[in-house]
């Protein structure tokens, strides 16, 4: 796209859109009496005595602000979000609509069961969908996100053997290629981390994994296809030989979309998983958040799932806290249940032909990672001449090394052209990386102009560097100093301190 | 068989011949062949269905919900059914938001980073912090987050925390704390006044130095803690944290807990523009007073920072300090936070934004008022207030002995109150909350109050 612009608004932070007192929406004074009486009964110093020094706009000056902040913004709508591991798929719409319903919006969590019926039906039907799809025996929608799913999976794994009078079972295995997220919840739930580094064949090192594994090992976290975006071929062994030390599986779901419907990890033998519901079933990132997780458990991991689990007794769907050993609650309430009604949609809408995800998302996968492979300065690092399967990694370290021009300068240069960037230098063991995951979502159409832009960006590098370097230029603003932003005399959080710093110059 | 939302299932086998294979099939040639399955899990109603359809069958599953407000209904338990204004649901909607990433290439996202850094400026002046980070999931694992920090900071490996804060809150901390080592010693609420008894709070604090002191207000009683200060300073001077934990519906009517002198504030913004969800989505607030390293450097989550453009002359905000984070620093990460509540985030700031100085004053009285005349109507109906020596804020605890039957008779009626409190407190078992919000208008609070008048003859008699 030669003629790109993204919207530049120059648009002042909220607090200097205006200096004048207005009012955004009315609040009516009706009970002025009766609040006076409040604050009369209020000890001194507990009542406000000064406004909050916030803004006070008008209703079309705050619609007007924010409408042009979105048009400083980049989502799935406007064109291909590849970043790897994030599953960036179309949100479709009549999922928005039908769980943006008031019946769901001003449902209060504290109303009885047997008034709530349909939406628990629902929140059940998809735990029952989600746990075929995974092959375990119960799935909860109660965490938030993935990482909360994370986190009720270690501390299931560490109460599992704390209850067996093995507490010696403090190391949790995670592969080098693993989310970050991976080893911060296994030290979040005390564990001591075990690295394990991935062969040339882009599989978890089994040999070193045999080497690993002792009566301290509690168990391992994996995600399969790993974040090389490759199956793990010897996942029965590996399997195996956790089991067989006495630790346990972990399975990360984030990378479940390209074998959704094809494998599941509970006949891979993962113990537990977790699922993000805003990647693989579509509920969308919402600019970082909120999604929502599904955790899942198999076998005697069943009794330690964090409580409520949303149940049905064969005449009512109810919330089930007697959970014999649960490990608690993960959160308040029953997890994010808007995202997870669009995810029950999804599916519904879907039904067996899911499996056309997993086919479509591999088929786009290897479609690009052929056209990209073929680049000059490109390359794979692991696994040559693997099928991918979700996403996909190529290291520019080559082109880095010849042009000066790296993984973070091409990822520029593609904003440039409409296109997102993918998630870059991530995993950390490919140098210079790009991590790529077009979904099923993406047209052929969309796929060739991708590689048509990484071609023209290579191209460029080996005749023009300092040209690419300059990206991106036609952005809502140009290249942002990460460095600048960082320095601790230069951490700016807040239009407070902004405002200070401001007049200090 | 294809489908409209996988553009590429209608040209599959022209792709495929580009890619050089025959059969879908040669992409799974590595997983061991028993993993693959035949056929599809049973999921969905087999056939995909068309959007009518999909429509349709939700509708039908819809309609087995029962409830039916008759009036706004009069349920809390730190939720309460507040308006979401139009122009907050308005720009949730816009797609450049909900369907963006993670800002990870902030130069395309700089709506979502302004807007998210807008939210962490609006926050801090609400709760009198410094800085507040780009969301957490929710109030409960704000808290839980929080306690963990506090105990990075201090080096100490408990934490205080009084029986009135929310039941499922306190659930929540102990999830997150106690297989890790951290003890959460609980303190007993003052029989009459429902606020923290500060005898028993001092006597705890003293014997157990923790890292941190939590405080809830209004609590989950609904009654306003009144001595924050007090409990603040006990705090500092064993040396452990300040936590606050506040609504942020209340900082236009309640001094902010910063200037009282709380180090880390927490809340959610279910109040503020994510409505009630059947309880989520919302975002989690945490922040902290103070921009020293020793609490920022231990912040979870995300942070959106100012910075310049590399040529000098425009500028910008990126996410700074993610050297806590997890994709960065892995197992010495301070959360294992990834996806947060941005959207959330932005709706409270839109909110925050459109409601403004005078805005939140305004819904503070609001709410103050209408709390006053609903103890006002409800006490002349024959209810009678737990705590009645102690100021409400929007919930008040109501006793009585068949309060069982007289929330189902409400309910009956289509008016709702609660939550019988007695499944968290089993001395409360004949208490139900009652919460009143900016919605509800004198003739509701006269409705539930004639109803429960009614109730009360009829099981005199």
């Amino acid at each position: 796209m030669k003629n790109f612009r993204q919207a530049r608004w120059d648009e002042p932070v909220v607090y200097e859109v205006s200096r004048d007192r207005k009012e955004g929406t009315l609040v009516d004074s009706e009970f002025r009496e009766y609040s006076a009486k409040f604050f009369g009964k209020l000890p001194e110093g507990v009542a406000r005595k000064e406004p909050p020094p916030i803004p006070s706009l008008s209703e079309v000056e705050v619609v007007r602000h924010f409408m042009r902040l979105s048009q400083m913004s980049y989502g799935v709508d406007f064109g291909p979000v590849p970043l790897g591991s994030c599953t960036m798929k179309y949100n479709p719409k009549i999922c928005e609509e039908l769980s943006g319903s008031r019946e769901i919006a001003e449902a209060h969590p504290y109303l009885d069961e047997d008034e709530v019926q349909g939406l628990l039906e629902v929140l059940y039907t998809l735990q029952k969908w989600l746990s075929e799809l995974v092959g375990m025996d119960v799935c909860s929608i109660q965490t938030p996100a993935g990482s909360a799913g994370e986190l009720a999976g270690a501390l299931m794994i560490k109460k599992y053997h704390v209850d067996r009078g093995e507490t010696q079972r403090d190391e949790m295995v995670v592969p080098d290629s693993a989310h970050g997220s991976n080893p911060a919840s296994a030290a979040m739930a005390g564990f001591k981390v075990v690295r394990i580094p991935t062969d040339s064949r882009g599989n978890t090192d089994l040999e070193a994994l045999r080497a690993a594994l002792s009566r301290r090992t509690a168990g391992i976290m994996l995600t399969n296809p790993n974040t090389l975006g490759l199956f793990e071929e010897y996942i029965i062994d590996i399997a195996r030989e956790v089991h067989g030390a006495g630790g346990l599986l972990y399975y990360d779901g984030a990378n479940l979309n390209g074998i959704v419907g094809y494998a599941r990890p509970g006949d891979m033998g993962f113990d537990v998983a977790h699922l993000n519901l805003h990647k693989t079933f579509a509920a969308p990132h919402g600019g970082g958040g909120p999604g929502a997780g599904a955790i899942c458990a198999r076998g005697a991991l069943v009794d330690y799932m964090p409580v409520p689990v949303i149940d049905y007794d064969g005449r009512k769907y109810f919330l089930k806290y007697n959970v014999p050993r649960t490990i608690g609650r993960i959160s308040w309430f029953y997890g994010n249940v808007v995202p997870a009604v669009k995810s029950f949609l999804y599916i519904a809408a879907l039904g067996t032909q899911i499996r056309e995800v997993a086919e479509v998302s591999t088929l786009n996968t290897n479609y690009l990672l052929k056209k990209l492979t073929s680049l000059p300065g490109v390359d794979l690092v692991y696994g040559h001449g693997r099928w991918r399967k979700h996403e996909f990694v190529v290291s520019f370290e080559k082109l880095y090394k010849e042009t000066g021009v790296g993984a973070e300068d091409v990822a520029k240069a593609l904003l440039d052209r409409g296109l997102h960037a993918p998630t870059i230098l991530f995993p950390l063991i490919v140098p210079e990386a790009h991590m790529i995951e077009v979904t099923e979502s993406e047209t052929r159409e969309n796929l060739d102009r991708l590689a048509e832009a990484y071609r023209e960006i290579v191209a460029l590098a080996y005749s023009d560097p300092a040209e690419v370097r300059k990206s991106p230029q036609n952005t809502s603003v140009g290249r942002l100093d990460t460095v600048y932003g960082n320095l601790p005399r230069n951490v700016v959080l807040t239009y407070k301190s902004l405002a200070e710093k401001k007049s200090r110059v | 068989m294809p489908h409209p939302w996988i553009p590429n299932s209608y040209i599959k086998s022209e792709l495929m011949k580009e890619v050089g294979v025959s059969s879908i099939l040669e992409f799974f040639e590595d997983v061991p062949r028993e993993l693959l399955l035949a056929e599809s899990p049973r999921v969905g109603y087999g056939a995909p269905l068309a959007e009518y359809q999909l429509a349709r069958v939700f509708g039908e599953l819809m309609s087995k919900n029962s409830y039916s407000y008759k009036l706004p209904p009069f349920l809390g338990g730190g939720v309460c059914f507040h308006y979401v204004p139009s122009v907050v649901r308005h720009i949730a909607s816009r797609s450049e938001f909900y369907t963006a990433y993670t800002p990870y290439q902030p130069e395309v996202n700089q709506g979502v980073t302004q807007a998210l850094f807008e939210y962490q400026s609006l926050i801090a002046d609400l709760y009198g912090v410094d800085v507040v980070n780009a969301s957490l999931y929710n109030g409960s694992t704000a808290l839980a987050e929080a306690i963990r920090m506090a105990v990075r900071v201090t080096g100490r490996r408990s934490v205080v925390l009084p029986r009135s804060i929310h039941p499922e809150i306190a659930e929540v901390a102990r999830t997150w704390s106690e297989p890790v080592g951290i003890s959460i010693h609980s303190a007993d609420y003052d029989r009459e006044t429902g606020r923290v008894d500060l005898g028993m709070l001092e006597d705890s604090v003293r014997k157990s130095k923790p890292a941190a002191v939590v405080v809830q207000t209004p609590n989950f009683f609904g009654v306003v803690e009144v001595e924050l200060r007090k409990i603040f300073d006990l705090a500092h001077e064993i040396g452990s944290l300040a936590i606050a934990y506040e609504d942020p519906v209340f900082t236009g009517a309640l001094e902010a807990p910063g200037r009282l002198g709380a180090d880390i504030v927490v809340g959610d913004t279910s109040s503020i523009g994510s409505g009630l969800n059947f309880g989520g989505p919302s975002a989690g607030i945490l922040g902290i007073r103070g921009l020293e390293e020793r609490l920022l450097r231990q912040l979870p989550g995300r942070l959106i920072g100012y910075t310049k453009t590399v040529s000098g002359e425009g500028e910008g905000y990126i996410m700074v300090l993610q050297t806590r984070e997890q994709h960065i620093r892995r197992e010495r990460a301070t959360s294992n936070i990834t996806t947060n509540s941005a959207l959330e985030a932005i709706k409270a700031a839109v909110y925050i934004a459109l409601l403004g100085s005078e805005g939140l004053r305004k819904l503070g009285e609001a709410i103050a008022g209408r709390t006053e005349f609903l103890v006002e109507k409800l006490v002349s109906a024959g209810l009678e207030p737990a705590f009645p020596k102690s100021v409400c804020l929007r919930e008040v605890l109501f006793r009585h002995s068949r309060i069982g039957e007289l929330r189902s008779f409400l309910k009956k009626r289509g008016i709702y109150i609660g939550p019988l409190v007695g499944r968290f407190y089993p001395e409360l078992s004949d208490c139900s909350l009652v919460c009143v919000t900016e919605v509800h208008s004198r003739r509701d609070i006269e409705s539930l109050s004639e109803s429960v008048k009614e109730f009360l003859q009829v099981s005199a008699q």
